[in-house]
C-alpha cells in the first residue's frame, strides 16, 4: 500500500515539474489529452470497473459538459469557474435521470440503454443548431480568466497553464476515485460487481449504489469534459460519437478495468501510440477493434489487473509457506 | 386515403425488414443471452455483400442475395465459435464489449478506401416495374420486400415449431439449463443459431438496400431500432419481436411525417426511453 | 419471532410455496425439510423479499414485512446464506464479512469524497462487525486471505460470516451442511448451537438428517410447495404424511416396500436428495 502511494507521488511531482523544462508544444498538448481522456476512464471505470455496468454513452456525457461550459460562457456570458461547476452539476443530474430508468431493468439492458442514450445525445447536439452550433459547432471558447495570468506568473505560455489545469482536475479525480472506492460504499459498489443477487440478499440497497454510482460516473465525464472545452476552444458534435466512448472503453480496458491505475495507464499507452502512428486516426478500429476482442478475451484484466494479480499470487504463496513454517515449528 | 394506403404499404415493408433483423438479435439473446453489438454490423455486411456481387461482380439480385446470406451466416457463426462461445461463462460485460470490438472492426474494414470506401452508395435497384393497386402506386421492390419478409418469417416458425432442430432452439431460449439437461447439443445450438441470425440480417439488408443507401454506419443505426424492438417486445422473445418491428415501423412512416424527420432513426428509441420508465420488462414480458 | 400465514408463490402455472402457515418460534432451531423442489429454497427467498409472495403475509417482531425489500429484509434483523456457496471469491474474507455490514452503516457517495466523521466511523465500525462475525464461526486468522483460498468447508463459514455481520436476530441457512464430510457437519452443528446459545434465532433447510434430529427444536416439512407438518423431530417423523411423502417420492429409488422406522426412512430418504 505505502509503496503504491509514493509512485503516485513521485509520479505526481514529475508531471509536475514537466512544464518547467519546456518542453514541445506537441509534447505539452499530448498531455493534456491524456490527462483529459484518461478523466473520462476515470469515470467510466467507476461504472465498469468497480460496479460492473457497461455504460456506453459516457461521450455524450463528456460532451454535455463541454457544450455547457461553451454555451455558458459564449452566450450567457458566464465564467468559466461557475459555468464548470454547473456542468458537472447537469452530467450528475443527468446520470441521475438516465439511471432511474436504466437501472429499473437488469445488467444487459443497461448496456444497449446507454448506448441507444450516447446516439440521441449526439443528434440533439448535432440537429439544436440555435444552441449548439449544429454541424458548424461551437466556436472561440475563452480560456479560463487568470489562466494566463497564472501561466505568466510561472514564466510559461498559456498551453502550460492548461496543462496545469488538466493536472490538478486529473489530481482531482484520482482522489476522489480512490476515495470512493477505498469507502464502504466502494466496497459495496466492488459487491454489486462480484453478483447483484447476492449484494441484494447481503443487505445493500442495490438500485441506489447503482444511482450514486451512475451519478458520480457521468459528473467526471462531464468535468472533463469542461477542460476540453476551454482547451480546445472549439466544439462539434463529433466529441459525442460512440466511436470516441469505445476509444475510451479500449483506454480502459488495456489500462485495467476496477484498478486505480489502469486508466491513466491505459489511455496514456494508447493515446500515446495513435499519435506515433499517423495516419491511423481514420482507421483505428482495423486495429482497435480486434484488439478490444482480444483483451477481453485473454486479458480481462488489462496491464495494471495482470500485475495486480501476480503480486497476489505472491503473497497467496508467501503467507501460505510461511503458515507451514509455522505448522512445523508446532 | 391514397396517401394513407401509400404509408401503409411502405410502413409494411419497413417493419418486415425489421421484423427480420429483429428475429435473428432476439434468437441469439434468447440461446446465448448474450445482446450481440455486433448485429447491425452483420447486416450492414449483407447489404455490400449483395452491393458487390450486383455492381462488382455482375451477378444477378437473387444470387447476389443467397451468397450474401449464405456469408453472413458463415462470418456469424465464426464470430460464435472463436468469441462467444469461449467467452460464455465469463462476467457479461465482456462478450458485450467483444461484440462491440467486431461492429467497429466491420466498419472501419468496409469504410476502408480499398475495400468500398466511407461514402454512402446507391445500390441499382433489381426490380423496375411499378405496381398500381386500387390507385396506389407501389414499387416492385417494395412488394418484393413484404412477400419476402412475411415468406421468410413464416418459414422461420415453421423451421421453430416443427423441426427438431429449430425446437431445440426454442427450448434452449427457454430454458438453457434445461435443454442441457435434455442432452441437447447447446454448442452445435449456439452456432446455428448465430448462423441464421447472421443469414436474416444479410436477406434483410438485401431486400431493402434498393430502396435505401447503402453506407458503413447502416448497421450502427439499424443496431438502435432492433434493440429498442426486442427490448419492447421481450428479450428473446420471437413474437414480441415480430409484433415490436411493425409497431416500430409505424410508427416511424406515420410519426416520421408528423414529428421531424431529423429524428425519425431514434423515434424507437424515444419510445423505448418512455415505455421503460413506465414498465421496465417491456411490453410483452415473457412468462417464466 | 417469525410468522408466516397463507404463503404462497407461483412461477407462471407452478405453485412453488402455497398458503404456508407457519412461525419460526424466538431462540430455537428450526428445520425445514421435504424432498427436492418442495419449494424450500423458495420459502427463504420469499421471507428475506428477494421473491415478492403472489399471496400472504410475513410477520418478523410484530411489523408487517411482507412488502419490504429485501436490504430492508436485512435491516430489520434476518439474514440468510445460499444454497451453492455463494461469497466473493476474489474478495477477502474480510471484505466478504464487510459487505454484509454494509445494511448497518450510512455513510454514502459524499461522505467518501469529503472523508467526513461519518466515514470513518463507518469503516472503522464495518472493519470491527465483520471481525466480530468471522471471530465467531472461527476465520479470524484468514481474515485477509482471498475468500476463494479457502477450503470448501471454510467458504460456508465465509457465508455464515457475511449473513451474521448483518447483526441479524433471524439466520436463514439453506443446506449449509451440502458437500461436507462428517467431521465438517460435525463442527458446523456446534457453530450454530454456540450461535443459538448466543441468542441467535436460525431456521435451517438440510438434507442430512443426522443433523436435523441432532439440532432441531422443531421441524416444519413443505411437500410439493405446501406444509404437511410441524412439530418436534419426534412428532414429525411418526407423521403418517410425512412418511408417506419421503416413501412416495423415492418410491423409483428401491425403498419402497421398506419397514424400517420413519426415522431412518428420512435419513436415507433425505440425504441423497
Ligand atoms: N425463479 C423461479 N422461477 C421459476 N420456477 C422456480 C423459481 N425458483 C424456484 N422455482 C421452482 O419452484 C420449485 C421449488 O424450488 P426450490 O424452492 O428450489 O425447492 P427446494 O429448495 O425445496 O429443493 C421448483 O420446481 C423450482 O423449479
Ligand atoms: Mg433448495
Amino acid at each position: 500500500m505505502k509503496r503504491v502511494s509514493w509512485g503516485w507521488a513521485a509520479l505526481l511531482v514529475v508531471a509536475a515539474l514537466l512544464p518547467l523544462l519546456r518542453p514541445s508544444g506537441y509534447l505539452l498538448d499530448i498531455g493534456v489529452n491524456i490527462m483529459i481522456f484518461a478523466m473520462v476512464a476515470y469515470g467510466m471505470n467507476v461504472l465498469l470497473g468497480y460496479t460492473g455496468q457497461l455504460p456506453l454513452a459516457h461521450a455524450g456525457f463528456f460532451a454535455i459538459g463541454a457544450y455547457t461550459v461553451g454555451i455558458l460562457t459564449l452566450k450567457a456570458g458566464w465564467s468559466f469557474w461557475l459555468a464548470w461547476p454547473a456542468a458537472v452539476l447537469l452530467c450528475a443530474a443527468l446520470g441521475l435521470l438516465l439511471g432511474l430508468v436504466a437501472f429499473r431493468t437488469r445488467g444487459d439492458v443497461f448496456a444497449i440503454f446507454t448506448l441507444g442514450v450516447g446516439v440521441i445525445i449526439m443528434l440533439v447536439i448535432n440537429k439544436w443548431d440555435s444552441l449548439t452550433g449544429g454541424n458548424e459547432g461551437l466556436n472561440g471558447v475563452n480560456p479560463p480568466a487568470g489562466l494566463e495570468a497564472f501561466a505568466q506568473a510561472l514564466g510559461l505560455k498559456l498551453s502550460a497553464g492548461f496543462y496545469y489545469l488538466a493536472l490538478v482536475s486529473l489530481v482531482l479525480t484520482v482522489v476522489a476515485v480512490a476515495r470512493a472506492r477505498g469507502s464502504t460504499f466502494g466496497l459495496s459498489l466492488i459487491a454489486i460487481r462480484g453478483g447483484e443477487d447476492l449484494a441484494r440478499s447481503a443487505g445493500i440497497n442495490v438500485y441506489a449504489h447503482k444511482l450514486r454510482a451512475m451519478m458520480f460516473s457521468t459528473a467526471i465525464a462531464g468535468f472533463a469534459g469542461g477542460v476540453y472545452a476551454v482547451y480546445i476552444g472549439f466544439l462539434g458534435s463529433a466529441a459525442a460519437s460512440p466511436a470516441q466512448t469505445f476509444t475510451i472503453l479500449l483506454y480502459l480496458l488495456v489500462g485495467g478495468l476496477g484498478t486505480l491505475a489502469g486508466p491513466l495507464l491505459g489511455t496514456a499507452l494508447m493515446y500515446g501510440l495513435t499519435q506515433a502512428l499517423q495516419g491511423l486516426e481514420d482507421y483505428r478500429f482495423l486495429i482497435f477493434g480486434p484488439l478490444l476482442v482480444v483483451l477481453v478475451m485473454f486479458a480481462p484484466q488489462g496491464l495494471v489487473g495482470l500485475w495486480l494479480r501476480e503480486r497476489a499470487r505472491r503473497a497467496v504463496r508467501a503467507q501460505g509457506r510461511a503458515q507451514a513454517q509455522e505448522v512445523n515449528r508446532a | 386515403m391514397t396517401l394513407f394506403l401509400q404509408q401503409l404499404f411502405n410502413a409494411a415493408a419497413l417493419g418486415g425488414v425489421y421484423a427480420l433483423v429483429a428475429l435473428g438479435l432476439t434468437l441469439v439473446y434468447g440461446v446465448m443471452r448474450v445482446p450481440n453489438f455486433a448485429h447491425g454490423g452483420l447486416y450492414m455486411l449483407g447489404a455490400y455483400f449483395t452491393f458487390a456481387g450486383l455492381t462488382r461482380l455482375g451477378w444477378p439480385y437473387l444470387l447476389s442475395l443467397l451468397v450474401a446470406a449464405l456469408l453472413v451466416a458463415a462470418i456469424a457463426a465464426l464470430m460464435e465459435r472463436f468469441i462467444f462461445y469461449p467467452l460464455r461463462d465469463a462476467p457479461h460485460v465482456q462478450p458485450m464489449i467483444a461484440a462491440i470490438g467486431v461492429l467497429f472492426f466491420m466498419e472501419a474494414a468496409i469504410a476502408h478506401p480499398r475495400v468500398f470506401g466511407p461514402e454512402f452508395q446507391t445500390m441499382p435497384s433489381p426490380i423496375n416495374t411499378i405496381v398500381n393497386v386500387g390507385g396506389v402506386t407501389v414499387t416492385g421492390q417494395r412488394l418484393l420486400v413484404i412477400a419476402a419478409s412475411v415468406l421468410v418469417v413464416f418459414g422461420l416458425n415453421y423451421f421453430l415449431k416443427r423441426t427438431l432442430t429449430g425446437a431445440t432452439i426454442e427450448a434452449m431460449s427457454q430454458n438453457r439449463q434445461g435443454a442441457r439437461l435434455v442432452g441437447i447439443d447447446t454448442n452445435r445450438v449456439g452456432m446455428l443459431t448465430f448462423a441464421i441470425s447472421g443469414a436474416l440480417a444479410a436477406v434483410a439488408a438485401a431486400l431493402i438496400a434498393p430502396i435505401n443507401l447503402v453506407s458503413p454506419s447502416m448497421g450502427e443505426v439499424m443496431n438502435l431500432k432492433v434493440f429498442a424492438i426486442i427490448i419492447l417486445g421481450g428479450m428473446g422473445s420471437v413474437p414480441g419481436a415480430i409484433v415490436g418491428a411493425f409497431l416500430l415501423a409505424f410508427a416511424e412512416t406515420f410519426g416520421g411525417a408528423y414529428i421531424s424527420t431529423d429524428f425519425a432513426d431514434v423515434i424507437g428509441f424515444a419510445v423505448l426511453v418512455l415505455v421503460l420508465a413506465l414498465k421496465p420488462q417491456g411490453l410483452f414480458r415473457r412468462s417464466a | 419471532m417469525l410468522e408466516v400465514q397463507d404463503l404462497g408463490i407461483r412461477f407462471g402455472g407452478l405453485h412453488a410455496v402455497k398458503d404456508v402457515t407457519a412461525s419460526i418460534p424466538a431462540g430455537q432451531i428450526t428445520a425445514i425439510i421435504g424432498p427436492n423442489g418442495a419449494g424450500k429454497s423458495t420459502f427463504f427467498n420469499l421471507i428475506s423479499g428477494f421473491y415478492q409472495p403472489t399471496s400472504g403475509r410475513i410477520q418478523f417482531a410484530g411489523e408487517d414485512i411482507t412488502r419490504l425489500k429485501t436490504h430492508e429484509v436485512v435491516s430489520r434483523g434476518i439474514a440468510r446464506t445460499f444454497q451453492t456457496t455463494t461469497i466473493y471469491r476474489e474478495l477477502s474474507v474480510l471484505e466478504n464479512a464487510m459487505i454484509g455490514h454494509r445494511v448497518r452503516t450510512r455513510a454514502g457517495l459524499l461522505d467518501a469524497l469529503l472523508r467526513t466523521g461519518r466515514e470513518r466511523q463507518d469503516v472503522q465500525g464495518s472493519r470491527d462487525g465483520a471481525m466480530a462475525a468471522l471471530t465467531r464461526v472461527g476465520l479470524a486468522a484468514q481474515a485477509h486471505l482471498p475468500a476463494g483460498a479457502l477450503t470448501q468447508e471454510g467458504q460456508k463459514r465465509v457465508g455464515i460470516a457475511m449473513a451474521l455481520s448483518s447483526d441479524p436476530k433471524l439466520l436463514l441457512l439453506d443446506e449449509p451442511a451440502a458437500g461436507m464430510n462428517p467431521e465438517e457437519t460435525v463442527n458446523l452443528m456446534a457453530l450454530i448451537r454456540e450461535l443459538v446459545a448466543g441468542g441467535l434465532t436460525v431456521a435451517l433447510v438440510e438434507h442430512k438428517m443426522s443433523l436435523v434430529m441432532g439440532l432441531a427444536d422443531q421441524i416444519l416439512v413443505l411437500h410439493h410447495g405446501q406444509k404437511i407438518a410441524q412439530g418436534t423431530p419426534a412428532q414429525v417423523s411418526r407423521d403418517p404424511a410425512v412418511i408417506e411423502a419421503y416413501l412416495g417420492s423415492h418410491a423409483h429409488g428401491g425403498q419402497m416396500g421398506q419397514t424400517t422406522p420413519a426415522e431412518t426412512t428420512l435419513q436415507k430418504g433425505g440425504a441423497h436428495a
